[in-house]
């Protein structure tokens, strides 16, 4: 059994924190008209990311998502680079050229968010293959929600690091709507989980808006991969608090009906009080955690603002490592 | 110089780039105590393990999925799809992964990959196993497409891709790989983006690539006999692309016949027509034509196979129908 430390607590609380808050205020300037494009908030999932990438090293590998802030941002990447990002400035972490569903850096093992569903999965089985190649102990972790479950991609990537005892781990975020349908109209088992029997895998049910629970399972299953025991699925049963995209009230499928005994297990409020309880934080604690986190965000909206656009000429650059 | 099939020289490329470099790596379907379907990684396995040859289930998005996370990583895995065909099920993974990576993350991502596959028609193998699709990659920025039409191109340019640092598709030729060409003994990489001329004339230019390399060459030599001399040009990869060489021989000849086996509706062709319309166009004294294949799938029939897919006949009937125009 993995047990949860306190710095390990610590920093998953924080860690959630740092998603909430980086979520909220890009959904403000968003909404202020000041970042192009469009926004996928993790809000309500935050556990997931947190409790996973705790045990995890900048060696470790993980793909994402659509939604990949709070991944990027539990896997070590700063506010300065991914608000740049956002804002579009070549002092994004892909220079302006991603955007919020493509933030990756290859230094930190974030292979990317993705903007195709299910993209990342057999990725993270490569990076899981290359990692077992190098003769290291690293993992490559898989982020991925219930509807990329139903993708080829899924039963592809899932099988061959089966197949082949990669050190990888997939965590489904299953957080009930595939964009905007309902689990039970896109497929028929009720755990996504089950289906991990069928690649010779073990499949386990977790609940992520419990980060504590996240964590000891992700950490079997972390070390188990490291070992070289093979893969694990993880079904992270969990609840996205906003529409889709920032914009979608998740009126027109029930999503807003859904949400709200969700919003009561909110992980970063019932985690604090669980760490309140421990004596781990008191008040004036989490007070300060949330003024460092603001100021450290405000910053970072600054740097990302007052940080040049690309050059035009930066369109036609790093296409090729060499042509 | 010795001789040695094309398929032989697949071999002898990966077989010298893996025993140079440890983080090459090959999988794909039946490649290893198979030897692949076309029998291009027959004793590799041997050689190196089942660790650095593996094979895959019938899995094309997991292949290649599965080769860009390694290289991700830092290896340098050659992918093979059985067939050109079946990238179609991998189309994801080469177009909006693959090929999209490094941009997409602003320069930083190692994406130093080879996915090998073969195309064409010629073997009855119908609408699903004949096709020639190299378009749809070369249409993709961050692909580099390479498509050789003899041994000695394809293990000199097969070595330079699986050194280079980009993603390179990698098409061979089913027809070819029983031919029979000469290949140095000695080392050589063939650099990426420089294409032959592999025929000198002076009357008109032939672009062909791939299977229609040697038609043109068979063309070339008959017509010479008529007294039209045909200069041939192999591009050997169709992007990067050599522009020079057949812009330079086209204002050498002021006739420019393009062929390929894919169907001619948007087919690369029109990309060199184009090209050469605008760069080469006070050159011209005739319109630039195309001998492509016809715009149906690829029948099955040995006969209607034929009739659909270009020969050396309709290259001489292409040349012949352009010197009547003049």
């Amino acid at each position: 059994m993995i047990r949860l430390t306190k710095v390990k607590a610590l920093w998953i609380y924080e860690t959630m924190v740092r998603i909430r808050r980086f979520e909220e205020r890009s959904i403000e300037l968003f909404q202020a008209g000041e970042l192009p494009g469009f926004l996928h908030a993790y809000i309500g999932e935050e556990a997931v990311a947190a409790g996973v990438c705790a045990h995890l090293t900048p060696k470790d590998q993980i793909t994402s998502t659509h939604r990949g802030h709070g991944h990027m941002i539990a896997k070590g990447l700063q506010y300065e680079g991914m608000f740049a990002e956002l804002y579009a400035r070549a002092t994004g972490y892909c220079k302006g050229k991603g955007g919020s569903m493509h933030i990756a850096d290859q230094d930190l093992g974030a292979l990317g968010a993705n903007g195709i569903v299910g993209g990342g999965i057999p990725i993270a089985a490569g990076a899981a293959l290359g990692l077992r190649f190098k003769g290291e102990k690293h993992v490559a972790v898989s982020f991925f929600g219930d509807g990329a479950s139903n993708e080829g991609a899924f039963h592809e990537g899932i099988n061959i690091a089966a197949t082949w005892k990669l050190p990888a781990v997939f965590v489904c975020e299953n957080n009930g709507f595939a964009e905007s349908t309902p689990r039970a109209t896109h497929q028929a088992v009720q755990d996504i989980a089950d289906r991990a029997k069928a690649y010779g895998m073990p499949g386990i049910v977790v609940d992520g808006m419990d980060p504590q629970a996240v964590y000891e399972v992700a950490g079997e299953a972390i070390a188990r991969a490291r070992k070289g025991r093979g893969p694990t699925l993880i079904e992270a049963k969990t609840m996205r608090f906003l529409g889709h995209y920032v914009g979608d009230p998740g009126t027109a499928y029930g999503h807003d009906k859904e949400v709200g005994k969700w919003l009561k297990r909110d992980p970063i409020i019932t985690f604090a009080e669980v760490l309140v309880k421990k004596k781990w934080l008191n008040k004036s604690n989490i007070d300060a955690i949330h003024a460092n986190v603001n100021n450290e965000m405000e910053e970072a909206i600054e740097f990302a603002r007052k940080s040049p656009e690309p050059e035009l000429g930066d369109a036609m650059t790093d296409i090729y490592a060499s042509v | 110089m010795r001789e040695i099939l094309y398929r032989e020289a697949i071999i002898e490329a990966l077989d010298e780039e893996m025993a140079r470099d440890g983080s090459v790596f090959l999988l794909g379907e039946d490649i290893a105590e198979f030897g692949g379907s076309y029998k291009t990684t027959v004793g590799l396995l041997e050689k190196y393990g089942a660790e650095r040859v593996r094979n895959t289930p019938i899995s094309e998005q997991g292949i290649i999925g599965t080769a860009l996370g390694s290289a991700l990583v830092g290896m340098r895995p050659v992918a093979e799809l059985m067939y050109i065909d079946f990238s179609a099920v991998a189309m994801d993974q080469i177009v909006n992964q693959v090929a999209k990576v490094r941009y997409m993350f602003g320069g930083k991502a190692n994406t130093s990959l080879v996915i090998r596959t073969q195309g064409g028609a010629g073997r009855s193998s119908a609408a699903q196993h004949a096709q020639s699709l190299e378009a749809w990659f070369v249409h993709v920025p961050g692909l580099k497409v390479v498509m050789p039409s003899s041994a000695r191109d394809a293990k000199g340019l097969l070595k330079a891709a699986i050194r280079d640092d980009d993603p390179v598709f990698f098409i061979e030729h089913k027809l070819l790989y029983l031919e029979r060409g000469a290949v140095p003994e000695e080392e050589e990489v063939i650099p990426i983006g420089v294409a032959e001329v592999k025929r000198e004339g002076s009357d008109l230019t032939i672009v062909a690539t791939s299977s229609m390399v040697g038609k043109s060459l068979a063309a070339a030599k008959e017509l010479e006999n008529e007294g039209v001399s045909c200069e041939v040009i192999d591009p050997r990869t169709l992007f990067p692309l050599d522009t020079e060489t057949i812009l330079a021989s086209v204002r050498k000849t002021g006739r420019l016949l393009i062929t390929h086996e894919a169907v001619q509706r948007c087919g690369w062709g029109a990309e060199i027509a184009a090209m050469a319309a605008k760069d080469a166009f006070d050159y011209l004294d005739a319109p630039i034509e195309r001998v492509c294949a016809k715009e149906t799938p690829v029948p099955f029939s040995p006969k209607l196979e034929s009739y659909v897919i270009p020969d050396k006949d309709d290259v001489i009937a292409g040349v012949r129908g352009m010197l009547e125009t003049v």
